[in-house]
């Protein structure tokens, strides 16, 4: 009981530390080029009292930038055409307050544009913005459409309403976007399509633990049955090729912390891989989601690290002097580099598995001009059912495997930093 | 010019992984058919050692895919 009490907790921390990603406070510095008229606009653009307004309809199919929409965190799971199923907003400015709604609120239209505005909020790519200006009127309005300006190398939206032009919060683009919101004047608690996957995936995963742990009471000594086969084969290999071998005798004490991590991974990577309403999110292709899990690995390992592990860290034993000034460098720097490597790994196997498929998928609408020539979607579809099928075959066995590699690697530099060190004693 | 830079560099990382990774494999095979029995411990560590080689080329890819 306290084992699922301790791995329900972990489970419940990512999911907030996630949700409550840190916006900072930068508002009002880009408040004057309301009337920036930029050059650098797409064909579908209209002129309208110095704001451009971007008409996506009128786009050419563009499928790198179908894909990278769809791996972003969005506020609403987009269905087909319109409909969208809403998902809370929760949302808080310094000067406004709480607001709480439901992203259907915005009256979404195709490209995840809202029609609406309500307290200075806009929808715009599916993700909810907020206007600058503190004039921008506050409570239900409709807006007209989206445009966006060039300030250096950012690219800043614009909502247009009234014929006025008002700059929405830059997004940071350090990260590109993926961490989800960055240096912003409100502060962003959403439940978004990836914290919804978060919180589905975790009460999956205690519904189902609850009863495969009661049924080792009920059932004592009984052969598996039910769910109970489907985790015990999985549960049990992780436990003797990865807890055992890695972390010696005192394995017992990490298994709970391998285990949440190794399904909650696997959860999100198969429910990812479904590609219609409970699934589809994108969420441990997500930066901040593998920054998270990346930092449970250090800490449980640099807290947990004995004598000899901060030992072979900033003086080796048994080697020259000379040798130890760029060995410690080297070994303090692989303390930072082993979560990152953790980190970027998951990021990029499982953000590349979703990128292919979108891009499998967009073969359709690109060999069939968008949907002008059905001989051409016909044909593209014929391309792209067989490579997109292989495809998803590939990422379900990448799915078991980036979670498999999570766990066993954790635990490795769990296994390095309690390892006694007694044989070391013998070479010498 | 940058992005068709970046697009090189990404490709010459994957080379680099492709070659570490294939050493792991043919290495982790010809050890398994030498030793059918210690067949569970060379596939793990297989897959470690080719989670390890691929991390290097990952962040070369990252690094590409932010400056391009």
């Amino acid at each position: 009981m306290k084992k699922i009490i301790i791995s329900l907790l972990s489970l419940c921390l990512l999911t907030f530390a996630v949700s409550a990603q840190d916006h900072d406070d930068h508002s009002g510095d880009a408040t004057e080029e309301h009337h920036e008229s930029g050059d650098h606009h797409a064909e579908g653009d209209h002129h309208e009292g110095g704001c451009h307004c971007h008409d996506a309809s009128e786009d050419e199919f563009d499928p790198g930038e179908t894909a990278f929409h769809h791996i972003m965190d969005v506020n609403a799971f987009h269905l087909y055409g319109d409909i969208y199923i809403p998902l809370p907003c929760i949302l808080y400015a310094p000067e406004h307050g709480w607001s709480f709604f439901l992203s259907s609120k915005f009256e979404l239209h195709e490209h995840g544009d809202g029609h609406k505005a309500i307290d200075g909020y806009v929808m715009h790519h599916g993700e909810v913005m907020r206007v600058q200006d503190q004039s921008f009127p506050k409570g239900e309005v409709a807006v007209k459409c989206f445009g966006s300006t060039h300030e250096g190398d950012k690219e800043i939206f614009q909502v247009i309403y009234e014929g006025d032009c008002y700059n929405l919060d830059k997004k940071s683009t350090w990260d590109g976007g993926m961490l989800g919101g960055g240096i912003t004047s409100y502060y962003d608690f959403s439940i978004t399509k990836n914290v919804f996957t978060m919180l589905l995936a975790l009460f999956l995963l205690f519904f189902m633990f609850r009863r495969v742990a009661k049924a080792y009471t009920t059932r004592k000594g009984e052969a598996p049955k039910g769910i109970q086969s489907l985790i015990e084969p999985i549960f049990v290999f992780m436990r003797d090729e990865v807890a055992i071998p890695f972390l010696g005798p005192k394995y017992e004490k990490y298994l709970p912390f391998l285990m949440s991590i190794f399904f909650f991974i696997l959860g999100l990577n198969l429910i990812g891989q479904i590609p219609f309403f409970p699934g589809s999110g994108n969420v441990t292709g997500n930066l901040a989601v593998t920054m998270v899990l990346a930092l449970f690995a250090f800490f449980v390992t640099n807290l947990s690290g004995n004598k000899h592990y901060w030992e072979h860290i900033f003086w080796m034993p048994g080697v020259p002097a000379w040798v130890k000034t760029i060995l410690t460098p080297v070994e303090v720097m692989g303390l930072i580099i082993k979560p990152l490597t953790l980190m970027l790994r998951l990021f990029a196997n499982i953000t590349a598995g979703h990128i292919v498929i979108i891009i499998f998928v967009s073969l359709i609408f690109v060999f069939g001009q968008a949907g002008e020539s059905i001989g051409g979607s016909v044909l593209g579809g014929f391309i792209a059912v067989p490579l997109t099928l292989f495809m998803m075959a590939i990422e379900l066995l990448v799915a078991f495997i980036q979670a498999f590699v999570f766990c066993i690697l954790t635990a490795s530099y769990i296994g390095a930093a309690i390892e006694d060190h007694h044989h070391e004693a013998e070479h010498h | 010019m940058t992005g068709t830079l970046a697009a090189i560099g990404a490709g010459l990382a994957v080379i680099g992984a492709g070659i570490g990774i294939g050493n792991v494999g043919s290495k982790a095979m010809e050890a398994i058919a030498r030793q059918p029995d210690a067949a569970g411990d060379i596939r793990s560590n297989m897959i470690l050692m080719a989670a390890l080689v691929e991390g290097a080329a990952l962040i070369a890819i990252i690094l590409s895919f932010f400056v391009g």
